[in-house]
């Protein structure tokens, strides 16, 4: 097994009196789909905004290809190659695809957005990433379905060379043949060597694409098990009760706290 | 200059690139869209019918105001009256291309009118006093004004809005300093005040987080009292230089007026072939050729009538001669291009479009949200100076009223009615201009059908209202297409 490429160590965030996160450790290993999984409020996407910079931790130690860094915001974590796919999806309507896949880090040419060169570096990413639903690349992002827009966001996050992709419930509101599609996508991510954490309420997708399942269950890493290993019951008692027979947290009353 | 489809119809393909791009396409499996001029006419029409009317309803309504107007008065459609139209259109064309920096984000600056007065009441007292602001506005208030200004610079430090510190330390320098009065020094302290006030009320919206509505009303009165202390009730502050007057009123000299021509049109020309071929060479999907010629040709044309029309003598008498492009075309001109290059080819352009569509998005992409909030209050307020200078050059004075009234109101309207929407994220420069030209032509035809003012008030008011419900009724249209 290769080295991690992203390790979470002992992370803690609160709000206010609100423990959210308690002593969280994750390693996500390159060229592995990682699922993260967790009842609602169980702290899936506030560790993932905890990595992209949207939120500071309390304490704990984030190291990436084994060496620790300091994520103080967004424009931290794009640096290191780390990608987040939002649950909300993050997307300026009113932009077309190469707009909003370029936002934030807009190529310039003395000073000048380079529209053409944006334009081409775009196609290929969809192209590599073998989109054939999107009709044009300077189509407007409001035009696009819930799917396509999925589809834009993951590519966006591809296309800087990123090393680890979060992605937040990418199909949570998609139905049958657009989740296929994404779920695919989510896989040639993996394939081409990225680390993919994947969040997911849907058992089915998870075993599907997963390499290794990582459960919270109150803010704490009840269990990260191996996918071969485990059924999809166990997977469900990890994410209500915390444990499942060898699995999980020791005494349950200790996560109550 | 009309580039309407320039930016509707640029995901079209020609016949000559057809065969090189068709391997591309399938390839990719993106971009397989329209070839053919008709092809290109049909896919801009699909776009109007799904919703993405921009400007379109404004350039109709202009039309046929030209046509209402010039049937039923036989002094509308004069060289001179149609070159009065101009100058008195300029200022709320100039306040609007500010707000709809605003207006992309979603927000509203009510104080942009008075605001404009209180830069001309300064630019007055400076010039009246030759330089010696302290002794035009009494010690208080100069204090103030200066502490004001310092406030400006530290606030705009803090954000880092750097434009706003640099033009707020200019006009403390010309406060300060008291340099004799100069027409350019008065009109640039003009626009320095404005993006200080921008400044101030940027800061209030953008960091301190007060709803932009309750900031610029609360400066709507402020400024408006700021005027009225700096003039002194019932009195006017004269502006006799040449310079000033000549803003709004002076006329460029024949070959200047050619020169603008070669310029305008060559220039546009110049842009759009030389990004039309780079796309082509690169290989990426552009307009048909002949589109983009015959659109060119079009505008040269048309600029062509106007050079000339304008260039004609256009007195009433025969003692005097009045001829040549006025100032104000090029000001509004330069004004539109470099302010559309900003919006569009600029990665802060693209920020104030991303933040305007979902700020949520934008701050995750890493853009620094609150920054962007502020520098576009400063660039209205600026440009609402450079307003209030054309309209005090156009009366030659400054009264307590100035920039109060429907200054404010006609801007907004002017932008509206263009196509910018109130809701943020849509709307262009060209659309203040269009409505800017609605809106005068409205005023200045009913003027001359001698109509009451209460009448002219609720034409204009009902032209805003349709341009609203058109606004809000493609937007509807859109979303339902989208799905």
């Amino acid at each position: 097994m290769s080295e991690p490429i992203l390790e979470l160590r002992g992370i803690n965030k609160s709000f206010g009196p609100v423990h959210v996160l308690h002593d969280i450790d994750l390693d996500v290993q390159p060229g592995e789909v990682t699922a993260l999984v967790g009842d609602n409020g169980a702290g899936k996407s506030t560790l993932v905004k905890c990595i992209a910079g949207i939120h500071p931790t309390d304490s704990g130690e984030v190291l990436f290809n084994g060496e620790p860094v300091h994520i103080k915001g967004p424009r931290d974590a794009a640096e290191l190659g780390i990608e987040v796919v939002y649950q909300d999806l993050a997307l300026a309507d009113n932009l077309d695809i190469v707009q909003n896949m370029f936002l934030g880090r807009e190529r310039t040419k003395g000073g000048l957005l380079d529209e053409t060169d944006m334009e081409q570096a775009a196609r290929k990413t969809l192209a590599s990433l073998s989109v054939r639903t999107v009709k044009s690349v300077r189509t407007q992002v409001s035009s696009l379905s819930g799917g396509q827009r999925q589809t834009v966001a993951i590519a966006k996050a591809v296309l800087w060379n990123s090393k680890v992709v979060l992605l937040d419930e990418p199909t949570a509101a998609l139905g049958v043949a657009q989740t296929r599609q994404v779920l695919d996508l989510v896989r040639r991510l993996a394939e081409q060597g990225l680390g993919v954490v994947l969040i997911s309420h849907n058992m089915n997708d998870v075993f599907e694409v997963a390499d290794k399942i990582a459960c919270l269950y109150l803010g704490r890493m009840a269990a990260v098990v191996s996918t071969k290993d485990v059924t999809h019951g166990q997977v469900v008692e990890l994410i209500t009760a915390g444990r499942s027979g060898d699995l999980g947290i020791a005494r349950p009353e200790a996560a109550t706290i | 200059m009309s580039s309407e489809e320039a930016s509707m119809t640029d995901t079209t393909d020609t016949h000559e690139q057809e065969t090189a791009q068709q391997g591309a396409i399938s390839d990719f499996g993106i971009d397989t869209t329209s070839q053919s001029t008709g092809e290109a006419v049909r896919d801009y029409w699909a776009r109007v019918r799904g919703g993405e009317l921009g400007s379109l309803p404004a350039l109709l309504g202009l039309v046929v105001l030209l046509i209402v107007f010039s049937s039923l008065s036989d002094t509308f459609f004069t060289l001179g009256n149609l070159a009065n139209l101009l100058q008195q259109g300029a200022s709320i064309t100039i306040i609007a291309m500010g707000l709809v920096f605003v207006l992309l984000l979603g927000e509203i600056d009510l104080s942009a009118g008075t605001a404009s007065g209180v830069t001309a009441a300064v630019m007055a007292l400076h010039l009246i006093h030759n330089g010696n602001l302290l002794g035009g506005m009494g010690d208080t208030v100069f204090y103030v004004f200066c502490g004001l200004l310092v406030l400006a610079i530290v606030l705009g430090a803090v954000m880092k809005v750097w434009a706003g510190v640099a033009l707020s330390a200019v006009a403390l320098v010309i406060a300060g300093v008291g340099i004799p009065a100069n027409a350019w020094l008065e009109m640039l302290l003009a626009v320095c005040v404005g993006a200080a006030i921008g400044t101030i009320t940027g800061f209030l919206v953008a960091k301190v987080g007060i709803p932009s509505f309750v900031v610029t009303l609360a400066f709507f009165l402020v400024w408006g009292g700021v005027v009225l202390q700096l003039i002194g009730q019932g009195g006017t502050l004269g502006l006799r230089d040449d310079t000033i007057f000549n803003v709004a009123n002076g006329n460029l000299n024949f070959v200047g007026s050619w020169a603008l021509f070669v310029i305008a049109v060559g220039g546009y020309a110049a842009i759009v072939l030389t990004r039309h071929f780079s796309r082509l060479r690169k290989g990426l999907v552009a307009q048909p050729t002949s589109l983009v010629l015959g659109k060119i040709g079009a505008l040269a044309v048309l600029a062509a009538v106007i050079t000339y029309a304008l260039s004609l003598n256009r007195a009433p008498s025969d003692l005097i001669v009045i001829e040549g492009v006025p100032y104000v075309v090029p000001l509004v001109l330069v004004l539109l291009v470099v302010g559309t290059f900003v919006l569009d080819r600029t990665s802060y352009g693209r920020h104030i479009y991303a933040v305007g569509g979902n700020k949520e998005a934008a701050r995750r992409a890493g853009i620094n949200v609150e920054r962007i909030r502020m520098s576009v209050f400063v660039i209205a307020s600026a440009a609402a100076a450079i307003g209030a200078i054309v309209y005090s050059s156009k009366v030659g004075s400054v009264d307590p009223n100035a920039g109060g009234g429907n200054t404010l109101l006609l801007s907004v309207g002017a932008a509206v009615i263009g196509g910018t929407s109130l809701f943020g994220g849509k709307g262009r420069l060209r659309d203040a201009v269009i409505g800017g030209a609605v809106l005068a032509i409205i005023q200045n035809g009913m003027g001359l059908l001698r109509q009451p003012a209460a009448v002219v008030f609720i034409v204009t008011g009902l032209v805003l209202l349709l341009a609203a419900s058109v606004d809000a009724l493609s937007r509807r249209r859109a979303a339902t297409a989208a799905r």
